[in-house]
């Protein structure tokens, strides 16, 4: 009963002795996240989270002797690109990128490389997925949501959590969670999730977040109305952002009159998708 | 980050694209030996970092180099949309025939960059892109392949350019794709490219837009930024990390976060408010950075009140109730505030703030028709 990732999510951590892979580590083992493997490169050999994760030196290695089916990285800007690429060449199917501020041009050569790989990357400057229940991957906090049939895609962090906090206060569940992430060029677009929720049995409804900047929603629109089955409800941050300004993520910023919230917001309302006026209003639009 | 005219169209020459004759200056004896040495007509020009200059007075067309001291020190008086001008660049004057557009940027949707041509040169390309889209011309770029050569000759060939320039155009455009990947841009533009009297084709305008994420492989690049440009509280936020755009509103807002920190700045609106600035402490913020935030909202004197917007994952509440008040203990402010706090630590986060005469919210909608009822009574009292 979810898209992505599961109990059988084999989950490797790129950057696991890092300050914030060590500390999003011991979070997904504490979810019950089946963490089975960590790469530094240098410090392979070593065991880490009271000796319960083996580190590598490569991705392949770490794959080749953990089966790992999931990468989560956690590296600094500068070397994301080339981990992201190391995973891809590795073989992993599912690539998941937390890292912030990564270059666009770096990006550009990624997303082609996986491209042709068959990997799927989910981010970047994501926080990550959680199918509740299951298994977690990234920072998203586990105990906000509960198990149910909401799928819910983001291009936000804690804007997300107090969504899945609204649903939780009104005893709704989610199947899973995907934060797609804030930059201008991402892995994994809000279509390819819909694509996902509608063909999972265990979604019944989905919720979209998005923001200004880009034309992601508008193509989720064009896709809604000509394949999605299952309701929809929509929030789309940044009404009040002044144009040619970046609001903070990457990805944010309406360039030459496009990626207008108000665009977005008729484009979603177009094809029937309710769209709440503030975050918490979600809840009740999914009655 | 944001190039000046005068480095944009450095960075082109260093990449084999002809360039006006010419230099920067920062006063008006300088700009006057400049004119002498280029002997001639000059074109002064105000480096600001604002379009519209021309239109504002800043740029001004000379005859003699008493001339150009004269305007020279006119225009370094001068403000253009609220920016003072301190540097001129001094380029010889040309003699232009046709003027046309070529720009590249990175296509989001497409996720690779797009070169940009149109035979409407001179004029805003969101413009002509506006009023006659038929007259823009795009060809995207394969991020392994590189700009090849016959995508040059497609673009020269599309917006009418006569053949016996699509050797030197073709040069240009390779040129520009390569400093635009050089340097990591997300914008470079020559605007207007033209063709001169005498059959020459010369950027007569430039403009870069710097990938910020990329400057750190980029140290002499990051050296050019003018932060004399900068609004001196945008340049502080940056100091400490934080995420702020100043905004015409009277409702401060501190929230984690970029989504959450701009649906906020919606649910004022929503309650009849205006908020005052967008303001993201980013994830895990600690006390010193969010007092650094909390004194940057109070510095600004339209600011009737504040709204914080916590919600605790790697942030912690309490670190952030700690920082809101060692800020209040050096700034003595009037300002009601209203405060939000849900998630890691947020009861000791509240017990923190108990007493420290704020209003507190439960929920996201709570909170900002609470800061718009306080800032309405505060404006009118």
């Amino acid at each position: 009963m979810s898209i992505l990732i599961n109990h059988q999510t084999r989950l490797l951590v790129q950057g696991i002795t890092g300050r914030e892979g060590m500390f999003h580590t011991a979070a997904m083992i504490q979810y019950g996240t089946k963490v089975v493997a960590g790469v530094t490169p240098g410090k392979g050999g070593e065991w880490v989270q009271d000796g319960k994760v083996p580190v590598f030196d490569t991705v392949q290695s770490a794959v080749n002797a953990t089966g790992a089916n999931v990468s989560v990285i956690f590296v600094p800007a500068r070397f994301a690109a080339d981990a992201m690429l190391e995973a891809a060449d590795a073989g992993l199917p599912l690539i998941v990128c937390i890292t912030e501020g990564i270059p666009v041009r770096d990006m550009m050569t990624v997303r082609h490389y996986l491209d042709q790989k068959g990997s799927r990357l989910v981010g970047p400057n994501s926080p990550g997925l959680l199918t509740p229940g299951q298994c977690k991957v990234g920072i998203i906090p586990g105990h906000i949501a509960r198990k149910g049939d909401v799928g819910i895609v983001s291009r936000s962090g804690t804007l997300t959590y107090e969504v899945l906090y609204a649903l939780n206060e009104h005893g709704m569940g989610v199947s899973t969670c995907v934060g797609i992430g804030g930059d201008p060029i991402i892995g994994t677009s809000f279509m390819d999730v819909l694509e996902m929720f509608e063909a999972d049995p265990h979604t019944e409804k989905a919720v979209l977040i998005g923001e200004i900047g880009g034309s992601d929603e508008e193509q989720a629109a064009d896709f809604i109305s000509d394949h999605m089955t299952k309701p929809v409800v929509g929030f789309i941050a940044g009404q009040s952002a002044p144009p040619g300004k970046r609001m903070g993520h990457a990805g944010a910023i309406v360039e030459g009159g496009s990626g207008l919230a108000k665009d977005k917001i008729e484009a979603l309302k177009r094809v029937g998708v309710s769209v709440a006026d503030h975050p918490e209003m979600i809840p009740e639009l999914l009655d | 980050m944001k190039l000046h005219e005068y480095q944009s169209k450095q960075m082109f020459s260093e990449h084999g694209i002809p360039i006006p004759r010419g230099r920067m200056a920062l006063n008006a004896q300088e700009v006057k030996s400049i004119a002498e040495e280029l002997a001639g007509r000059v074109v002064i020009k105000s480096q600001v970092l604002v379009g519209g200059r021309g239109k504002a007075g800043g740029i001004r067309l000379v005859n003699s180099p008493e001339e150009a001291e004269d305007v020279a020190t006119q225009l370094l008086g001068m403000r253009i949309k609220g920016l003072p001008v301190r540097r001129l660049l001094v380029d010889e004057a040309a003699e232009i025939e046709t003027e046309i557009y070529l720009g590249v940027t990175n296509d989001r949707s497409a996720r690779c960059p797009v070169m940009i041509a149109s035979a409407e040169g001179g004029v805003e390309i969101e413009e002509v892109a506006r009023v006659t889209p038929e007259k823009i011309v795009r060809v995207w770029i394969d991020p392994l392949l590189g700009m090849r050569s016959y995508q040059a000759r497609f673009l020269a060939s599309s917006i009418g350019l006569p053949r016996k320039h699509w050797k030197a155009f073709t040069r240009i455009t390779k040129g520009l794709f390569e400093t635009f990947l050089d340097s990591d841009a997300t914008l470079a533009e020559i605007n207007p490219l033209v063709i001169t009297g005498d059959g020459r084709l010369l950027a007569l305008d430039g403009k870069m837009v710097l990938d910020d994420n990329a400057l750190f492989r980029h140290v002499e690049l990051a050296e050019m930024r003018d932060i004399d440009e900068e609004e001196p509280v945008e340049r502080e936020a940056r100091k400490y990390g934080l995420s702020y755009v100043k905004l015409d509103g009277d409702i401060g807002c501190m929230v984690n976060g970029a989504g959450l920190a701009m649906a906020s700045m919606d649910v004022i609106k929503l309650y009849g408010g205006s908020p005052a600035n967008f303001l993201d402490i980013g994830g895990g913020a600690g006390s010193e950075k969010v007092a650094a935030a909390l004194s940057i909202i109070l510095k600004d004197p339209s600011v009737k009140a504040v709204l914080f917007n916590i919600f605790g994952g790697i942030t912690r509440c309490d670190e952030v109730a700690r920082g809101i008040l060692s800020a209040l203990k050096e700034i003595k402010t009037d300002v009601p505030m209203v405060v939000r706090l849900v998630g890691t630590n947020e009861a000791e986060g509240r017990q923190l703030l108990a007493d420290a005469n704020m209003v507190t919210a439960t929920s996201l909608a709570d909170a900002a028709k609470k800061a718009v009822a306080l800032a309405k009574e505060n404006s009118a009292s």
